[in-house]
């Protein structure tokens, strides 16, 4: 029974997390952006500097009629937003947030292989959501979602391999187990890798060209209303969540810190996390949008140089250090 | 004992070969029923892949599938297996085949075309080619019984010591396959472009230096 007890509570608490920091993360960029950009953002919503905004909005999704085009592809139609959202859950359940077997949903042997295998089924999502809904531009914004596959799959896992090689391991609370602070400067070209090419794994400015609302008309998602939409958008932020976590598992050494090691270590997860969540809203505001082809220029002559000199070097010093 | 039989107590060793003598077929366990429904789910996707008009719908169903031998793997305890095959497969292939169908044609509804005289030869190779391969398979491992309580056998460790060990030779042939199989493409992909260049390029060669 105590098992049981244990394995809801960690669902519970996963679940918990899953719905509330992104929209943490969505009202911090609401704010960051409007400053950033001199206005003020929601002020009205709750009172307090609009802190209520992202509810008043779900608010509105849940009562907005749930409209199918007539044209579509009704089952996969429906399907495709659970199929975009769900992987991020998943993934969550793996991402630890403090040393032992306390602070994680749940230990997983391989890790590394699990997280990155698991977001990459999302995509499938945003696919049958662009074929299903019958529209040009939709299938426009799935076929350059599969477009940057071919961009960031690659840079993604060798960057990933290159920690997995410095820890002698692929579970993730293995790495952080070997991690050591001098990791930081080793692994710190990978670690840019990686968080670019997650960055376009997300479809997130500059690699929003899938979504493009200015060209494409937020792509694959045009016909979607109420709830469903507001699934993709949750699925969005829960996969900026996901992305930060893992860069911070995988490169920024999770929770060891320079001090309060003992008992804090998920203050440290998560302050790390909070700046590159920043950092990706900071991008969103300063960058303009590339296009398709420039990604995959981006990626097959700097991202994959790149990781594989990582790889080169993570080897060499494995090798020297031994 | 034959080769294959031979084959398969290197691959598993004496660990897994020692529990043979106190299983049967009788008395399952759970995880062995879990495991026949989830091998009934994965042939029933299958058969829907191949046999669906409904172009999109038989890559979506080869999803279910290839996560279906994902499950499998899972069940055996192969877990880095298992990833590793729902990260290749579901993630990445399936994802290019979808990127073809649309780039191509991936009508809504069904295809009256999507069918090929070649079915009773399909089904002939695809019977004989299953029939061979569940006999090795059953003439191998007939007698070779996994621990699922006892520590996995196939964690990330456990594979990647067989593969960089015994099975290191076959390992490498199969990345000069691949690579072979990468060069073709390329060298494919340049040819149709070099004679369509020089197609158009004799076409339009007088019309561009007019404009110019």
């Amino acid at each position: 029974m105590n098992d049981v007890l244990d394995v809801a509570l960690r669902l519970l608490v996963v679940f918990v997390v899953f719905l509330t920091f992104p929209l943490v993360i969505g009202q911090t960029e609401h704010k960051v952006m409007a400053h950033m950009q001199g206005r003020l953002g929601p002020m009205y919503a709750g009172g307090f500097h609009g802190w209520a905004q992202l509810i008043a909005d779900g608010v509105k999704f849940a009562q907005k009629e749930d409209v199918v085009p007539a044209g579509a592809d009704r089952r996969i139609f429906q399907l495709a937003p659970a199929v975009a959202l769900l992987p991020y859950l998943l993934v969550l359940l793996a991402i630890p947030i403090g040393p032992g077997e306390g602070a994680v949903g749940q230990v997983v042997d391989a890790g590394v292989f699990f997280v990155l295998a698991v977001m990459g089924v999302g995509v499938l999502g945003s696919l049958m959501a662009g074929w299903a809904s019958a529209n040009k531009f939709s299938l426009l914004g799935g076929l350059r979602t599969a477009a940057q596959l071919l961009a960031y799959e690659l840079p993604m896992l060798l960057t990933a391999a290159s920690v997995a090689m410095a820890a002698g391991t692929v579970s993730l609370p293995g790495i952080l187990d070997a991690f050591e602070w001098w990791w930081l400067p080793w692994q710190i070209v990978g670690a840019i890798v990686f968080f670019v090419a997650g960055l376009a794994e997300l479809q997130r400015p500059p690699f929003d060209m899938p979504v493009a609302d200015s060209e494409i008309i937020f792509g694959a998602y045009t016909e979607y209303t109420g709830l469903r939409f507001a699934l993709f958008l949750l699925a969005e932020y829960a996969g900026i969540v996901v992305l930060c976590g893992l860069t911070t598992v995988l490169f920024l050494g999770g929770w060891h810190g320079p001090w309060g090691a003992d008992g804090l270590g998920w203050v440290w997860t998560l302050l790390k996390t909070a700046v590159l969540a920043f950092l990706v809203i900071w991008l969103r505001v300063t960058y303009p949008r590339l296009r398709e082809d420039q990604l995959q220029k981006l990626s097959w002559t700097l991202l994959v140089p790149l990781a594989l000199a990582q790889i080169a070097l993570t080897g060499v010093v494995k090798v020297v250090i031994q | 004992m034959t080769l294959a039989a031979t084959a398969a107590h290197l691959a598993t060793g004496p660990a897994t070969e020692a529990a043979a003598g106190t299983h049967g077929f009788l008395s399952p366990t759970g995880v062995e029923i879990a495991f026949l429904l989830v091998g009934l789910v994965t042939f029933g996707a299958a058969l829907v892949t191949v046999t669906t008009r409904q172009l999109v719908h038989a890559a979506l169903w080869l999803v279910i599938t290839l996560g279906g031998l994902a499950v499998e793997y899972l069940l055996l305890t192969a877990e880095f297996i298992a990833w590793v095959q729902v990260l290749i497969y579901v993630g990445s292939v399936v994802v290019l085949l979808l990127f073809g169908l649309m780039l191509t044609r991936a009508p809504i509804g069904r295809s009256p075309d999507a069918d090929s005289g070649n079915r009773w030869a399909a089904l002939t190779v695809a019977v004989a080619a299953a029939a061979a391969l569940v006999w090795v398979v059953v003439d191998a491992f007939r007698t070779t019984w996994i621990d699922l309580d006892g520590p996995a056998a196939g964690s990330t460790e456990a594979t990647g010591a067989s593969l960089f060990q015994n099975w290191v030779l076959p390992f490498e042939a199969l990345s000069v396959l691949l690579l072979a199989a990468l060069v073709g493409a390329i060298v494919l992909s340049r040819k149709a472009k070099a004679e369509t260049a020089t197609r158009s390029g004799q076409d339009t060669g007088r019309d561009t230096e007019g404009a110019r």
